[in-house]
């Protein structure tokens, strides 16, 4: 199953409320994204621990129903 | 076999470790063929580990370092990253700093 750019958002939004989320479907399949987020809680976070925060809220599915999405993560000024 | 034990001496042994699907000479995936190509264009002397070719090895990995996706990178024991921030740690020089501090560059 595959996620739609608004159930991505949802679930990011979940842990993460302050983000703000771009999100582009690459291929138009629902399946290859890639998103910009930026939050105020990514501050003093190194890379790897933003994009593990990011992973934590899609709550596994990363790798799984959702394929593939390409991450860059922001801190939020 | 213990797995978590095979990953620990896998980076032990090998100072550029890249844990991937596919080899360097034949990549199965672009993100994985992205970092394999980023590493070679550095030329950087890297051991490609074919996660494709071992199931323990493909979970366990990704259990290892709390990192949900293939590929990761490992210099001297430590996780650096996923695809993402390799190419981000690569395009603003970041990734040649880093290995050239650690003398992996081959000259």
């Amino acid at each position: 199953m595959a996620l739609t750019e608004n159930e991505i958002k949802e679930l990011i939004i979940g842990s993460i409320p302050d983000a703000s989320i771009e999100i582009k479907d690459l291929m138009g399949d629902n399946n290859h994204y890639s998103a910009i987020i930026k939050s105020k809680v990514f501050n003093n976070l190194s890379k790897i621990e933003q994009h593990k925060l990011v992973y934590k809220s899609l709550k596994g599915k990363m790798g799984n129903e959702l394929h593939a999405l390409t991450i860059t993560t922001e801190v939020k000024k | 076999m213990n797995t978590e034990n095979d990953i620990k001496k896998l980076i032990q042994d090998n100072e550029v470790c890249l844990f991937m699907k596919g080899t360097p000479e034949s990549p199965q995936c672009g993100f994985s063929m992205t970092v394999s190509n980023i590493l070679k264009h550095l030329n950087v002397n890297f051991k490609g580990i074919n996660v494709l070719e071992n199931q323990n090895l493909r979970q366990g990995i990704k259990d290892f370092s709390e990192w949900p996706t293939i590929p990761q990178l490992y210099v001297k024991n430590e996780f650096i990253g996923g695809c993402d921030i390799i190419k981000e740690l690569f395009e603003n020089g970041e990734l040649k700093t880093k290995l050239t501090e650690k003398g992996l560059i081959a000259k």
